[in-house]
């Protein structure tokens, strides 16, 4: 008989420029919150899951951070999966969780990534994620990558500029109600619009901006005392590395990812009141929501013009306010999605906090559409 | 020429004689981009490498303005195209300006960093 995994806290640092911190720093401060949130002692801590870090490409960077942070732990090891390693992590931590192996799991990531490195070190590091042969050297980088996806995605869907910075306009909106979000002056579409071209479909503001900052969450076997959320569902999708490799815009691995989630967990789309989805471009973001059954294809800027992506509408979208605006340190980036949906669906959100929120689904891509992890999380109590 | 994997040797190779080549499955027949070691609709590893008319079709494209390095900063704004050749593979090359999803190209070659690379252009065009 499986058991159930729970989140029972999460914490982290803010994002943005923070002057004088490593990865190891940030992390730290990050699991000190998600261990004071949860509960629990460093001591009942016997598994610990870290992402990498570009700026500290450590060998053992699990057993280095184990080490600063005063944790000795029966299972650890760092994985990467771009921005799915977060996702990832929290699937491991679930399964090591329901099979018995670990009791209090602790998943955590952070990096210096834009005060660290020079801004083209980092730009360069990331385009290695395309081919070294057939793709890097005619000077792409993931910004094109995902441009020239972005270009045959609309080509085939219809899907405009315009409706693309309706995603950078509702993501700053969210991330100005967050105190730790990195962007938080607002923006319009006429911003947007007007803003520097990076990779022609794709402007400045269609880009997510690199970020410090650090994430942590805690996966328990037993449920928080002030709320139950458990991970219900978990599915990973993976068709191909390179963009040249991709065979089918209709399916880049995310409608895998999320069907394994949904049939594990029972229900489906409809029954979700809550999207966490990846949104590294407003392109990823749009692709994703279509993809894994949030929108029709093509359709997803016109459900958010209806008002249905919203803070008050029936399915609140990123609302700490994305990779966009609350910004984008690596692995805590695309962990910082699942932190908010556990914050919304435990009640503690603070001031963010909306009404009667149950089922959350939370989505995250690595490389270009690459790698795919989805997350349901579903609140179990009354609250 | 730092670090390329063997597997795509015969691909760069053919570059560097002008020429554009694409791995072909020896089961199905299947024409596949990149440089693997299975065919990826079949699974066969009987591979080989085949040389390409150079001539396709525009998939996608895009206008780098922000270049990843000093060294494109020197091309820069430059236009990337994913053509999608006769033969049914899919490259990444440089494109001449203007060209767009759908328009028919040939392929020509430059040097760079040491590299011979693929500039796509329409046909009879200068590459």
């Amino acid at each position: 008989m499986m058991r159930t995994a729970w989140i029972t806290g999460v914490g982290n640092t803010a994002f943005g420029r923070l002057e004088g911190q490593d990865a190891l720093d940030l992390m730290a401060t990050a699991a000190a919150a998600a261990l004071e949130d949860a509960g629990r002692s460093r001591a009942a801590i016997d598994g610990v899951l870290c992402g990498y870090a570009t700026t500290t490409p450590h060998l053992m960077l699990s057993t280095l951070f184990c080490e600063r942070a005063g944790i000795r732990p029966a299972y650890a090891h760092a994985m990467q999966l771009g921005g799915a390693t977060g996702g990832a992590m929290l699937m491991l931590a679930r399964e090591l969780v329901r099979v018995g192996r670990c009791e209090n799991i602790l998943v955590v990531a952070g990096e210096n990534r834009a005060t660290g490195q020079a801004r083209d070190s980092s730009i360069q590091t990331l385009a290695q994620v395309g081919d070294a042969n057939f793709e890097v050297p005619y000077g792409a980088s993931v910004p094109a990558y995902y441009a020239l996806l972005a270009a045959r995605y609309m080509h085939e869907t219809g899907l405009t500029e315009a409706d693309l910075a309706e995603f950078a306009v509702l993501m700053r909106k969210h991330a100005m109600r967050h105190p730790d979000a990195h962007l938080r002056e607002p923006v319009t579409i006429a911003d947007v619009l007007a803003s520097k071209p990076i990779a022609s479909p794709l402007k400045l503001l269609d880009c997510c901006p690199i970020s410090d900052g650090a994430m942590a969450l805690v996966v328990s076997a037993t449920p928080a005392t002030d709320a139950s959320v458990a991970i219900r569902g978990a599915g990973q999708g993976h068709r191909h590395q390179h963009l040249s490799a991709i065979e089918d815009t209709a399916n880049y691995g995310a409608r895998d990812a999320a069907q394994r989630a949904f049939a594990e967990a029972g229900f489906g789309p409809d029954a979700v009141d809550l999207v966490e989805i990846y949104d590294s471009f407003t392109i990823t973001l749009a692709i994703l929501l279509e993809e894994t059954g949030f929108a029709p294809r093509g359709g997803s800027a016109a459900r958010l013009r209806n008002g249905d992506f919203a803070l008050d509408g029936p399915l609140p979208l990123n609302t700490h306010g994305g990779l966009l605006s609350f910004g984008h340190c690596g692995v805590a980036g695309g962990m910082a999605h699942a932190v908010e949906a556990f914050r919304q669906l435990a009640g503690r959100a603070g001031d963010r906090q909306l009404p009667g929120r149950r089922r959350a689904f939370v989505h995250a891509d690595g490389g270009v559409m690459s790698s795919h992890v989805s997350l349901l999380l579903a609140r179990e109590d009354t609250p | 020429m730092s670090a390329f994997h063997t597997a795509a040797a015969p691909f760069v190779e053919g570059l560097a004689r002008r020429e554009v080549r694409y791995q072909a499955c020896t089961a199905c027949g299947h024409a596949q981009t990149l440089a693997r070691h299975a065919c990826s609709r079949c699974g066969a590893t009987a591979l080989e490498w085949r040389r390409a008319t150079g001539r396709g079709t525009v998939y996608s494209r895009t206008e780098v303005m922000r270049a990843p390095s000093q060294a494109y900063r020197a091309l820069a704004p430059y236009t990337i195209v994913i053509v999608e050749l006769d033969e049914g593979a899919r490259l990444m090359g440089h494109g001449t300006p203007g060209l767009a999803i759908g328009d028919r190209v040939e392929a020509g070659f430059f040097d760079f960093d040491e590299r011979t690379l693929l500039r796509f252009a329409p046909p009879g065009g200068d590459a």
